[in-house]
C-alpha cells in the first residue's frame, strides 16, 4: 500500500495507519497470551508469575526443572501416552470411515444427501457438555465408560465432521469418471478406490486425519465424563492441575503443546499448498 | 441427485424400449445403492456413537423409573388415594413393608433422594424411618405397619409427603422440564412460576455473555480481517499465522495463559503495580470479566477466518471507485464494503455465538461463581448433585436452543460454507 492515490487527504492516510495500528494490537492480543507462558515455564521458583530475578535476566532464575518434573511424574507420562494412543486411534477410525463416506456423499447418486450430511456434521455443532451427558448415560449401558474403546469411539465421532469437510473439499475437484473408468477396466471397487481415488484425495485425507487427531488431543469435556483414572489425557491432567494445585509444570506442558501446534500448522500449510498444486495441475 | 434421477427416468420413458428403460432404472438403483453403501458404515457408527446417546439423553429428561422400580406395590396401593388427608392404612402398611425391604437392600437412600426433590426436607424423614423399620420383624410389621410408620415420624400423617411420593413415582414426567424452566405444578394442575428463579436467569446470563463475547470478537476481528484483506497475499499469509497459531493451540493452554496473566499476583497485576498505576492488585481472575476476556481470545479466530475469506473476495476497485468519485471513506465503507462483507460477518457472529452458548471448560476454570454458564450447571447436576434427569432436561433445552440457532445459520448462510484453515 505504498503511494496513496491522489484523492487521499491527510485524514485518509491517518485513518489507514490507525487501522493498521488497531490490527497490530489485535494480533498482539491474539499471540502475546500464548507466548507469555513460554518464559514463565522456565521459572526456577514454583510461581505462575515473573520473579525479580527473571526480569533482571539472571540465569539462575531460569531452569528446566518443570520439564524434568513432567518426565519423572508418572501421572504426566501416562497422560501423554494416553493422549497419543486415544488421539491416533480415534483419528484413524474417523479418517477411514469418514473418507469412505465422503466419497459416497460426493456421488451425484447419493440418496438423502442433505439430511445425512447434516447428521454426520452435527457433532461439530452440539455443545460438548450435551454430548458428554448423553454419552455417559448411553455408554454406561454398554460398559464403555472408563475404558479406552469408549473414549476412542467418542472422540472419533467428534472427528468425523472434520474429515468429511476436508475430504469433500478435495473431492470437489475430483473427476468421478476416473473411478468408473477403473471399474470398467476390470478393477474391483476396493482396488479402484485404493489405487485411483485415494492417491488423488490424499492431502484432504491427511489434513482431515490431523484435524481429527487435534480434536481428540485437545478434548477434555468428554474425558471428564467418560474416562477413568487410567485414561486421563494431557488436557484432563491440566484441567485438574489448574483446579487443584497450580504449579509451573502445567506451563511447561503448555509450552510443549504450543510447539506441537506450530508443527501442526506448518504441516497443514504444506498439505494445503500441495493440494492446491495437485488440483491446479489437473 | 434428484434431478439426475428424474432426467434419466423421463429420458428413459420417452425414448427407450421398455426393456432398456428397465435396465436404466436398475442401473440408477444400483448407483444409488453403491453411493449409499459407501456412507453406510459411518452412518451406523455415528448413529451408535453420537445420535443414540443424544436420543437417550432426551428420553431420560422425561423418563425416570427409579421410584417406580423401588416401591412398585406402594405406588399401586396409593393410586386410589384422592390426595386429601392421610392415605388409607393399606397404603401405609404396604409402604412400611416396602421401606423395610429397601432399608435392608441399602437402597432407601435413593428413595429418600428422589422424594426429596419434590418436597425438600423429606430426605431425613425417609432415611430415619427406614432405620427404625429395619429393626422390626416381618410379623409385627405386617400387623402394625401403619402405626409404626406414624410413630416413626409425624410427617407420615400429612398428605404432603405422600403427594411427593406419587409425583416421584411417575415414570414419564414433565417435572424436570418444569424445574429447568423455573416452573412448578400446583396441586390443582396449573403451572406457575417458582419463587426463586435459578435456571431462566442462568439461561439469560449465558445468552447475554455469549452476546458480549460475539460483539467483542466482532469489534476486534473486523479491523484485523479488513487490514489483512487489504494487504498483499504474502503479507496476509504471514499475518494469518498469528490467527491460526492460537486457533491450533490447545484450549487448555490458552485458558492456562489467562490464569497466569490475570491472577492476583499475575503478569497483568504485576505490570500495573510496577507502572505505578495501582497499589493494590485487582481481583481479575475467577470473575465474569475473566470468563469473557478469555473466551473472546479463544473464539476470535472463529470470527476472523470467515470474515477474512469473504473480504478477500471483495474487489477493492469498488471502494476505490467510490472514493475517486468523491465519497468520503466512512460513507463509502458503510454503503459499499460493509454490506459486501455481511456474509462473513454473520457467519462469524453466529459461529462464535453458538460456540459460546455451550461453552464449559473456560467458565469452569476461570469463571469463579460469577462467570458460570448453563453448561456448568449441567455438569454440576451430572457430577455433584447426581440429578441426572434435571441435567438431561437442562441439556435438552440447550440443545433445542442450539438447533434453532443452527437452523438460522443454515437458512441465512448455508452450513456447507464452513471452511477450515
Amino acid at each position: 500500500m505504498r503511494g496513496f492515490p491522489e484523492y487521499f487527504t491527510i485524514w485518509h492516510i491517518a485513518g489507514h495507519y490507525a487501522l493498521r495500528g488497531i490490527a497490530y494490537l489485535v494480533l498482539a492480543f491474539l499471540i502475546v497470551p500464548i507466548l507469555v507462558i513460554i518464559p514463565l515455564s522456565l521459572n526456577a521458583e514454583p510461581f505462575f508469575t515473573f520473579t525479580k530475578g527473571m526480569l533482571a535476566l539472571d540465569p539462575d532464575a531460569y531452569s528446566l526443572r518443570w520439564y524434568q518434573a513432567i518426565l519423572t511424574d508418572q501421572k504426566w507420562t501416562l497422560a501423554i501416552w494416553n493422549s497419543f494412543v486415544i488421539g491416533i486411534a480415534a483419528a484413524i477410525l474417523a479418517t477411514v470411515l469418514g473418507t469412505i463416506a465422503a466419497v459416497g456423499l460426493a456421488s451425484p447418486w447419493m440418496p438423502f444427501k442433505r439430511v445425512i450430511t447434516a447428521l454426520l456434521l452435527s457433532p461439530m455443532i452440539v455443545p460438548l457438555i450435551i454430548i458428554a451427558a448423553g454419552m455417559f448415560f448411553f455408554y454406561t449401558t454398554f460398559g464403555l465408560v472408563g475404558t479406552y474403546p469408549g473414549l476412542i469411539i467418542a472422540h472419533a465421532a467428534l472427528g468425523v465432521p472434520f474429515v468429511i469437510i476436508t475430504v469433500t473439499a478435495t473431492l470437489t475437484g475430483f473427476d468421478q469418471t476416473l473411478f468408473s473408468a477403473g471399474l470398467s477396466l476390470g478393477a474391483s471397487p476396493v482396488k479402484a478406490f485404493w489405487d485411483i481415488v485415494i492417491p488423488l484425495i490424499r492431502p484432504g485425507v491427511i489434513s482431515g486425519g490431523l484435524f481429527a487427531f487435534v480434536t481428540s488431543f485437545d478434548e477434555v469435556v468428554l474425558v471428564l465424563f467418560l474416562a477413568g483414572p487410567e485414561q486421563r489425557t494431557i488436557p484432563r491432567q491440566m484441567f485438574s492441575g489448574l483446579r487443584e494445585q497450580i504449579n509451573p509444570t502445567i506451563l511447561a506442558v503448555a509450552t510443549l503443546l504450543v510447539i506441537l501446534s506450530v508443527a501442526l500448522l506448518v504441516t497443514l500449510e504444506f498439505l494445503r499448498r500441495r493440494s492446491e498444486r495437485l488440483r491446479g495441475s489437473m | 441427485m434428484a434431478e439426475a434421477t428424474t432426467n434419466l427416468r423421463t429420458h428413459a420413458a420417452k425414448r427407450l424400449a421398455p426393456e432398456d428403460a428397465r435396465n436404466a432404472a436398475r442401473e440408477v438403483r444400483a448407483r444409488r445403492l453403491r453411493a449409499f453403501l459407501f456412507v453406510a458404515p459411518l452412518l451406523v457408527f455415528v448413529m451408535f456413537a453420537f445420535v443414540a446417546p443424544i436420543a437417550s439423553m432426551l428420553f431420560r429428561s422425561a423418563y425416570n423409573p427409579t421410584v417406580a422400580n423401588l416401591v412398585p406395590a406402594s405406588l399401586v396401593a396409593i393410586a386410589d388415594w384422592d390426595g386429601e388427608g392421610r392415605p388409607s392404612d393399606d397404603v401405609l402398611g404396604q409402604f412400611a413393608i416396602d421401606l423395610k425391604r429397601l432399608a435392608n437392600d441399602r437402597t432407601s437412600g435413593q428413595l429418600a433422594e428422589e422424594i426429596n426433590r419434590f418436597l425438600p426436607g423429606t430426605s431425613s424423614v425417609v432415611k430415619s424411618t427406614a432405620r427404625t423399620l429395619r429393626r422390626v420383624d416381618d410379623g409385627t410389621l405386617a400387623q402394625t405397619g401403619p402405626a409404626l410408620l406414624l410413630d416413626a415420624n409425624d410427617a407420615w400423617a400429612e398428605p404432603g409427603i405422600w403427594r411427593a411420593l406419587q409425583e416421584a413415582g411417575k415414570v414419564y414426567t414433565t417435572s424436570y422440564y418444569l424445574t429447568a424452566l423455573d416452573l412448578e405444578m400446583t396441586r390443582d394442575g396449573s403451572i406457575q412460576q417458582r419463587d426463586t428463579q435459578i435456571y431462566l436467569k442462568l439461561y439469560g446470563k449465558t445468552l447475554w455473555m455469549a452476546l458480549i463475547i460475539t460483539v467483542l470478537t466482532l469489534i476486534l476481528g473486523y479491523p484485523l480481517a479488513f487490514h489483512m484483506a487489504q494487504s498483499s497475499t504474502s503479507r496476509a499469509n504471514f499475518l494469518m499465522v498469528f490467527v491460526l497459531l492460537p486457533f491450533w493451540t490447545s484450549l487448555l493452554v490458552r485458558t492456562t495463559s489467562w490464569i497466569a496473566l490475570l491472577q492476583t499476583n499475575g503478569v497483568v497485576n504485576s505490570t500495573l503495580i510496577a507502572l505505578g498505576l495501582t497499589q493494590d492488585p485487582f481481583e481479575l481472575l475467577y470473575t465474569q470479566f475473566s470468563t469473557i476476556i478469555a473466551m473472546t481470545h479463544i473464539l476470535l479466530p472463529f470470527m476472523v477466518l470467515p470474515l477474512y475469506s469473504v473480504m478477500r473476495g471483495i474487489d477493492p476497485s469498488y471502494m476505490r471507485a467510490a472514493m475517486s468519485m468523491g465519497s468520503r471513506p466512512i460513507p463509502a465503507f458503510l454503503k459499499i464494503y460493509l454490506p459486501m462483507s455481511l456474509p462473513g460477518l454473520s457467519a462469524g457472529a453466529l459461529l462464535v455465538f453458538i460456540i459460546s452458548v455451550g461453552y464449559y471448560i473456560t467458565p469452569a476454570l476461570v469463571g469463579g461463581t460469577d462467570g458460570q454458564m448453563i453448561s456448568n450447571i449441567i455438569a454440576f447436576h451430572m457430577q455433584q448433585s447426581n440429578n441426572w434427569e434435571l441435567a438431561a432436561a437442562l441439556g435438552s433445552l440447550l440443545l433445542f436452543l442450539i438447533i434453532a440457532l443452527y437452523w438460522l445459520y443454515d437458512r441465512f448462510i448455508g452450513a456447507g460454507n464452513i471452511k477450515l484453515g
